[in-house]
């Protein structure tokens, strides 16, 4: 618990499983859910780094920034899943092409 | 003592992620979304950082997953089976994560990092934080505050009935 490595290897393993849900899921939340485990794993890592780096808070206010930015960036995504589930009857984002003809 | 504790919130941790990524109900993901979310306040508390961990419980667990949870159940009909949801090309996207969870330990074990070790801070963290946020990062703290603005009003423009 006193190695810097080994909070960066959960990190890195939560940030892997995050992009394998992005690539793999086709529901519209699950890929949101993916994009929160990265986040998370980033977040980690500031505060590792904080941490093991003299106790600097800068990254503290670093990682509370970043979960501002999740806690928008998921209202209007599900905003936009919801609308995307009025107008098309549903969430598979491979359905959801029709800009792109 | 301490250390088998962080193994085993670092081990829950990441076998809960894995339910969150594998499993084919999503209120199931949801719910272990939730565990993770747990899992990684506590590693906020083993690295001193109390004040992160409340804010990762108070935005993540109250707000954040209880937004996708209603999304959840927005777009699904629960008398119907259409709760659950597939995976597909699992297998080159389990190959493309692994590779790079494999890059990426092998880069974090080969470096050798500056670790510097530290007393533990007396008391909380919030004082010096809240004095950095009004100091240093004000500016940063103003434009969140504009972007969170900007997000509310445009998540109910895009949510509403079309008039």
């Amino acid at each position: 618990m006193d190695h810097l490595s080994n909070y960066l290897f959960i990190a890195a393993v939560l940030f892997s499983l995050g992009v394998f849900a992005v690539m793999t899921r086709r529901n519209g939340i699950a890929v949101l859910m993916g994009v929160e485990l990265m986040l998370n794993a980033a977040n980690i890592n500031f505060v590792a780094f904080s941490r093991f780096g003299g106790m600097n808070l800068d990254g503290h206010i670093f990682s509370l920034f970043v979960i501002v930015l999740a806690a928008a960036e998921a209202a209007v995504a599900l905003a936009i899943v919801i609308n995307i589930y009025n107008n098309l009857n549903t969430i598979n984002i491979d359905d959801a092409s029709e800009l792109r003809n | 003592m301490a250390d088998l504790v962080f193994w085993l919130i670092a081990v829950f941790t990441i076998a809960s992620a894995l339910v969150v990524v594998l499993n084919n109900q999503l209120l199931y993901s949801a719910v272990a979304l939730l565990f993770t979310l747990f899992g990684v306040a506590a590693l906020y508390i083993f690295l001193w950082a109390d004040f992160i961990a409340g804010v990762q419980l108070i935005v993540y667990i109250g707000g954040i997953l209880v937004l996708i949870i209603f999304g959840i159940m927005l777009t699904n009909r629960i008398s119907s089976v259409r709760l659950s949801q597939t995976n597909v090309q699992q297998g080159i996207g389990g190959v493309v994560s692994i590779w790079l969870m494999i890059l990426l330990g092998s880069i974090i074990s080969k470096t050798s990092w500056l670790e510097n070790q530290s007393v533990e801070p007396i008391g909380s963290t919030v004082h010096d934080i809240g004095i950095l946020l009004l100091t240093k990062y004000l500016l940063p703290f103003e434009a969140v505050s504009l972007l969170l603005l900007g997000a509310l009003i445009g998540a109910a423009v895009l949510s509403r009935e079309e008039t």
